[in-house]
């Protein structure tokens, strides 16, 4: 390594026992972020997560921006789960703006959120798998998120990065045929991610590496104020899609999965569960969806919200998912903060792994459903 | 001018000297790089491109959201993998392809330029995304740099935003294109 | 703070949705400390201002008898009218089911200087770290987003931006991006 210095980094006296480790950007373990680590032998002593490696400034560059030209950049954090970081910024302008979403709008909107809830937890099993060296694991649910994804590119026309919500509705309807089409491939689907079971769920070596790892009890997931699939595999049945819903969430007949353990078994197998009632979401809201009608209100050009703020939010692929819109009577947001799942798990990081052997790094450090990209925003 | 080599060999004799002067032995040693350069040199060089081209490993750094996208591009639906593409687990002295997927920040530059400088020759570079290119839709971010030609030299643009993997497969191609007609250096 | 503020948010008027638990809280808390001024009372969401003195005995009292148990987001808000930057935190609740539906906004303001040395002038605020842990990585880039310290939070290092950064906090008014 050479004795370059680059601006920033910290000097450390060097200690005869403990040695710190980069498990650095660039690590096939580590996605976009560093964890700064000091080791004393095999067992973690220190840990100090570094994010940042993907800061792009949404927060700023959304009060240079109109309230429509705000949605391409807005949806970038998560790409493949743009439609649930679109859905709190929708329903929060649409608050302040005073508009009225339509029915057949509403339908389509929680069947777009919950393919895409899929699409995002398959793609976050693939790297789950990967990490614990399980390839199969990475083809399987990579390749069975295409059917998802074609789906999707019926419907909004692109394959990630939909821009498909705006404030009002979306932005164009579905093809005619689409309903059929959606229900032929949630079958298909359903029946495939059972046999996600046999392959990874009720595999020994799993079990072994990942039970009772990384333990996170009830009282500290409440306590560091953790969401989402972390929450729930702690034992607390918190879930906004049931206790505040948006859109025709009321309507819909479907079960949170909640697990007591606590470790890292259990988080991998929340969000699996999940998609069989995001499954059982779609089938509903194919059902119900009326037949036809209009499904965008027209807005007026460069729409200003009053002196307000408001604050919505939403069950993500990775937890509460909340905005805060400031507005003061422009047409671009005063202020616009996005509360997102990823980084309120952020803290849970160094609580589970200090103690824990090196090798335990990948399951317990991934199991947190954490995504780089969307906690740097 | 084998011919003289050869009669005045069978003479036995010092008159063979005055056949072998310079200007024919210069003749001969030109003659002869050519036989070799066809012989050997060229397909070798060929032989050692076709090795470079159909096993480009690319290194393990996934710097923004368009990894997603190479991330499906390695499922199997777009298989890169027969390509010979394969995101090799091991160090990054081990591969020779950096693959720059989407926004880089002034967080990551100068990791990026170190992970460049520790891959062993030869290397390549493609730029994967808007944001890589020339800053894309983050252009007036204050943490995000326009483009990455200011600290890589970049060898294959692919554009899209993300590029779908089909596209990022063509840039593949393109490179192989690029590498075939490259010295083996 | 003064309620002639021009920057104030403005009520909502239709209150015609706000249910008893929105009032009995926000009536709780009035009752208790006088001081504090309740901005606007909104189905669901309530939210409270408060001087930066109070802040800590009001959380406290907010974790204890209302049962809010962490903090789902902190934003910072730069006011360069009023001199001010103020931060908001967006309260919630796991344990007590009837307030699952409710976020209770406490906010509170810090005076603000043209020339910020973040960590060294008086844009100071005490932390909830001791009252709600969860606020803790909210704080940080709180702090070096706006510059606003938060005396208490024992980690008030920088999070997100790269170490070298020598500009003043991004997220305030002054700092504008480049080509606007």
């Amino acid at each position: 390594m050479s004795e370059r210095i680059l601006p920033g980094l910290q000097l450390e006296k060097v200690d005869d026992r403990i040695m710190t480790l980069n498990v650095g950007p660039q690590h096939p373990g580590s996605g976009h972020m560093r964890i700064i680590l000091k080791v004393d032998g095999d067992y973690i002593v220190h840990c100090d997560p570094d994010p940042g490696y993907v800061h792009r400034g949404e927060e700023k560059m959304a009060e240079y921006r109109n309230y429509i030209t705000n949605i391409p950049h807005l949806e970038r954090p998560v790409i493949h789960d743009s439609c649930n970081i679109l859905y709190p910024y929708c329903l929060g302008v649409e608050e302040l703006l005073g508009l009225e979403v339509p029915e057949r709008a509403k339908y389509l909107r929680v069947i777009a959120a919950e393919l895409n809830r899929c699409v995002y937890t398959q793609y976050w099993l693939g790297i789950y798998g990967i990490f614990l060296g399980h390839s199969t694991m990475f083809m399987w649910p990579v390749g069975d998120r295409e059917l998802f994804i074609d789906l999707l590119e019926k419907m909004t026309g692109a394959r990630v990065t939909h821009s498909y919500f705006v404030p009002g509705g979306i932005r164009n309807d579905v093809p005619p045929n689409f309903e059929d089409v959606c229900l032929r491939h949630v079958n298909y689907f359903e029946k495939r991610i059972k046999e996600y079971a046999d392959v990874f769920y009720d595999n020994p070596i799993l079990i072994s590496r990942t039970k009772d790892t990384g333990i996170l009890s009830r009282e500290d997931a409440i306590k560091l104020g953790t969401t989402g699939s972390v929450l729930r595999a702690s034992g607390v049945d918190f879930d906004i899609r049931k206790k505040e819903p948006y859109d025709v969430y009321e309507e819909m007949d479907f079960d949170t999965n909640v697990l007591k353990e606590g470790d890292s078994y259990a988080r991998s197998k929340i969000p699996w569960l999940d998609m069989f009632q995001s499954c059982r979401i779609i089938r509903d809201a194919l059902q119900k969806m009326p037949k036809s009608g209009s499904v965008r209100v027209k807005l007026k050009p460069n729409p200003r919200g009053g002196d307000t703020e408001v604050y919505r939010r939403v069950e993500s692929g990775r937890g509460t998912l909340g905005m805060h819109i400031v507005s003061k009577g422009k047409p671009q947001p005063y202020r616009l903060k996005m509360s997102v799942g990823s980084f309120r798990n952020l803290i849970a990081m160094p609580h589970l792994l200090t103690g824990e052997k090196l090798g335990n790094l990948p399951p317990v450090y991934w199991s947190l459903n954490y995504w780089p990209v969307e906690a740097d925003r | 001018m084998v011919d003289d080599l050869v009669v005045a060999g069978r003479s036995k004799g010092l008159p063979i000297i005055n056949k072998i002067n310079t200007h024919n032995a210069n003749v001969f040693i030109g003659k002869l790089g050519d036989v070799l350069y066809k012989a050997v040199d060229k397909p070798l060089g060929m032989a050692i491109n076709w090795g470079r081209l159909w096993s480009l490993w690319p290194v393990h750094i996934e710097t923004a959201c368009c990894s997603v996208e190479f991330g499906a591009a390695s499922g199997p639906r777009y298989d890169v993998e027969r390509f010979g593409i394969i995101e090799a687990f091991g160090s990054l002295r081990q591969c020779d392809l950096v693959v720059v997927q989407g926004t880089i920040t002034r967080k990551m530059a100068p990791r990026l330029r170190l992970v460049y400088d520790q891959m062993p020759e030869p290397k390549y570079v493609i730029a994967m995304g808007a944001c890589a290119i020339t800053g894309g839709l983050y252009f007036d971010s204050y943490n995000v740099l326009p483009g990455i030609d200011g600290i890589l030299p970049v060898d294959v643009y692919v554009p899209g935003c993300p590029p779908r993997p089909e596209t990022l497969i063509q840039g593949c191609m393109l490179l192989q294109e690029k590498i075939k007609c490259m010295k083996p250096r | 703070m003064s309620s002639t503020n021009n920057t104030e948010i403005e009520k909502i008027e239709d209150t015609s949705l706000v249910s008893d638990t929105e009032k009995s809280l926000s009536d709780s808390i009035s009752k208790k400390f006088p001081n504090v001024q309740i901005t606007y009372v909104n189905p669901n969401r309530i939210r409270v201002n408060v001087k930066r003195e109070e802040i800590i005995d009001v959380a406290s009292f907010i974790r204890d008898e209302l049962h809010f148990d962490h903090a789902e987001s902190v934003s910072g808000v730069d006011y360069p009218e009023d001199n001010q930057v103020e931060v908001v935190y967006h309260l919630g609740s796991y344990t007590d089911p009837s307030l699952s539906k409710q976020i209770l906004a406490l906010a509170t303001r810090t005076p603000r200087e043209d020339i910020p040395h973040p960590g060294n002038d008086n844009t100071k605020l005490p932390s909830l770290y001791d009252v709600f842990p969860s606020v803790s990585f909210h704080e940080r880039e709180c702090f070096e987003m706006l510059g606003v310290y938060f005396e208490g939070n024992p980690d008030n290092r920088r999070l997100l931006l790269p170490e070298d950064w020598a500009d003043i906090p991004p997220l305030r008014k002054d700092f504008a991006i480049k080509g606007r």
